[in-house]
């Protein structure tokens, strides 16, 4: 770098020709690259390449002893088909869908009061909403195991009000009330940063030119908004759907999601390429939507 | 001449006769307090049908926040706020029968022009081929025909500005409120579209209020015009009214150009000046009241000392030019007049001569364009 100030470069310098303009522009593309490199090299090492393993293993044959990487077929994309598989797929989208949809209504009215509030007050909810960050996410899970285990708070309150004694652990209530409390500050924030970008002003407006405080929301609030709605719903229903903990910890035996289905793949069945291919789709569906809501115009989250 | 001057110090909406017809907007006693500030503090204030109606201030005097409570964005306080008799201090802005331009439009982003302009309609439920039939009138009243399937931010500052007009005035408001309407426009346009806004309103005979904080643009535009201080009203009157005879010296001061020399009244016909020169300034106020006298520079003639016309002997002082600046059409003096500087605009064609700094002058006036303010 200090060479071009250098005087003889400095000579040089007093007149431009094109391919001084050429070099200094590639030098702007390069801008930072260095910089980046570290980065790149760390997703490169540790999120391409065992992404390739993946998809390699995902055509292999599985053999009595383990697998084997040769033979290669599509097998494994074949059993997707199953009645078993489509019902496990069926079932984690749909609790992946309420999860999300619950967590949009919970989140959104959330959002804009927090948004209304002054700074100090905003500030302030921002850190409600990250505090259970601080804890482990196993921890919290188990928490919740507590809250609704047989003889826990849940079920002493439920047989005290005279419901009798409610049992929700090891249901997908309880895997829902789990995704839901786990994934609600990723669908708050994204929806708070686009809900706050909104000019007031506008909703005014349209008060202003005889909108309904609910057509206001329909019309201009809820649109503006969309970003942040798009962003927070691939948030959560990306986690969601390939969740292992929450469902593993608060799910029942007989209600296995795609998460766990895909331990047992790796771990106890010994079925490496049938694994392997359920997480290559899996993945596989989640980059699409991602790639399509910022194709259609999304912007930064 | 003493009895039609002493209307002047009379403030409020008495000043300018009353409406016998109702009002289009009637505002009584109205306060606006946010915390521990009156941002609009005890207002009266009456706007005719028709009437263009500029509400002027410096920033922060409460002018947008009486406008805001006309369109229902604020609540007032305390207060009786009246549309067409009707009362609608408490009604949310979709139930009263006024529209806005906003300051910087709020024009909605995500809609082309004609969902913009159209939006009104269809938020009232006018069905859909009225609506957009409708739309396309007011576009084309205000010369956007053709871009009505562009988005705001495609449109340059100006036309977003026709854009915001046509969509308040497509609900046929019986009053139109401006907040700073030509604000973010440059000069030329500025100048271009009052002339349009005030074409508009004569046409559609409605009621425009517009805040702004640029006296001029206030004093070309409007038929009246309200000037704020504080929350405060401090006078309500004809341009003419607010420029030749403010009610104050604040008013004075803010209202283009002026010298202000204090000075203590002696009689109804007579005031003192700080340095004891008599000067005649007719006024209704008692003997021994601290007043000022507001003197516009473009009202005061210069000459050499000893040419002062005698009918201008006692409305005249003498000085020495401190400095001169050109201005092409005219010649801008200040001139020290002992103990302080007086400020002449000398018109630049018809002045028979012009003066250096050092020269030594006399200045004077007509007894009728001196104006006593109290203090």
């Amino acid at each position: 770098m200090t060479a071009t100030l250098e005087p003889e470069a400095s000579i040089d310098a007093d007149v431009a020709t094109p391919e001084f303009e050429a070099a200094r522009e590639q030098q702007k593309r390069r801008q930072g690259l260095f910089m980046a490199l570290p980065a790149y090299l760390y997703l490169f090492v540790f999120f391409v390449i065992p992404l390739v393993i993946v998809i390699v293993y995902s055509f292999a044959t599985r053999t009595r002893f383990g697998t084997e990487l040769s033979g290669w077929n599509i097998d494994s994309y074949r059993r997707l088909g199953d009645p078993l598989v489509r019902d496990i797929l069926l079932r984690s989208t749909t609790l992946a869908v309420i999860t999300t949809l619950i967590c949009l209504l919970l989140a959104y009215p959330f959002a804009y009061y927090m948004s209304t509030r002054s700074e100090k007050t905003r500030n302030l909810m921002l850190v409600f909403v990250m505090i259970p960050f601080w804890t482990n996410f196993l921890v919290r899970n188990y928490a919740w195991r507590v809250i609704l285990g047989s003889d826990g708070p849940y079920s002493r309150l439920s047989e005290a009000i005279g419901f009798g004694e409610g049992r929700l652990l090891f249901t997908n209530v309880a895997v829902i009330l789990g995704l839901v409390y786990g994934f609600l500050p990723f669908m708050i924030l994204p929806l708070y940063a686009a809900i706050e970008r909104i000019d007031g002003r506008l909703l005014e407006a349209s008060r202003d030119l005889y909108a309904s405080g609910f057509q206001s929301f329909r019309h201009v609030l809820l649109p503006l908004s969309m970003p942040g709605v798009v962003a927070g719903s691939i948030l959560v229903f990306v986690p969601s759907l390939g969740a292992y903990v929450t469902p593993a910890i608060l799910g029942g035996a007989k209600t296995t999601l795609l998460g766990s289905y895909i331990v047992t793949q790796f771990l106890s069945a010994r079925d490496w390429p049938f694994g392997a291919a359920l997480s290559f789709v899996l993945m596989a569906v989640m980059l699409t939507s991602t790639i399509v809501y910022f194709r259609k115009g999304g912007r930064t989250l | 001449m003493t009895g039609a001057r002493c209307e002047r110090f009379s403030l409020g909406e008495g000043s300018t006769g009353g409406f016998v017809v109702t009002a289009a907007v009637d505002i009584k006693g109205v306060t606006k307090r946010f915390d521990d500030v009156y941002a609009v503090d005890d207002i009266d204030l009456s706007i005719a049908d028709g009437e263009f109606f500029a509400m002027l201030g410096p920033s922060g005097c409460g002018k947008t926040t009486t406008l805001r409570m006309i369109a229902g964005l604020e609540f007032p306080t305390m207060g009786s706020l009246k549309i067409f008799g009707e009362e609608v201090g408490t009604l949310p802005p979709n139930k009263r029968p006024v529209n806005t331009v906003f300051q910087n439009y709020a024009l909605f982003p995500h809609m082309s022009v004609l969902d913009n302009v159209s939006f009104g309609l269809r938020m009232n439920k006018v069905d859909k081929t009225t609506a957009a039939k409708k739309a396309h009138e007011l576009i084309e009243l205000v010369q956007l025909s053709g871009m009505e399937k562009r988005r705001p931010s495609q449109l340059s500052g100006g036309q977003q500005q026709r854009v915001a007009l046509a969509r308040a005035l497509v609900n046929e408001p019986k009053v139109l409120l401006l907040d700073e309407p030509l604000g973010a426009l440059d000069l030329k346009l500025r100048q271009e579209m009052q002339g349009e806004l005030k074409s508009l309103q004569r046409e559609l005979g409605v009621s425009f209020v517009f805040v702004t904080h640029d006296q001029e643009e206030a004093l070309t535009m409007a038929d009246r015009i309200a000037v704020m201080h504080n929350g405060k009203l401090l006078q309500v009157g004809t341009p003419e009214d607010i420029y030749e005879r403010p009610a104050n010296r604040f008013v004075a001061d803010f209202i283009g150009q002026t010298n202000l020399l204090d000075a203590v009244v002696e009689d109804d016909d007579m005031i003192i000046l700080e340095n004891g020169t008599r000067l005649m300034a007719p006024n209704p106020l008692p003997p021994g009241t601290k007043v000022a006298m507001s003197l516009r520079p473009e009202a005061v003639d210069i000459g050499p000392r000893g040419t002062v016309p005698a009918e201008h002997q006692k409305t005249s002082l003498e000085g020495v030019v401190e400095s001169m600046t050109y201005l092409g059409h005219a010649l801008d003096y200040t001139v020290k007049i002992g103990w302080i500087d007086l400020e002449v605009r000398a018109d630049a064609v018809h002045a028979e001569q012009r003066f250096q700094p050092g020269d030594e002058v006399a200045v004077w006036w007509d007894r009728t364009s001196d104006w006593v303010v109290a203090d």
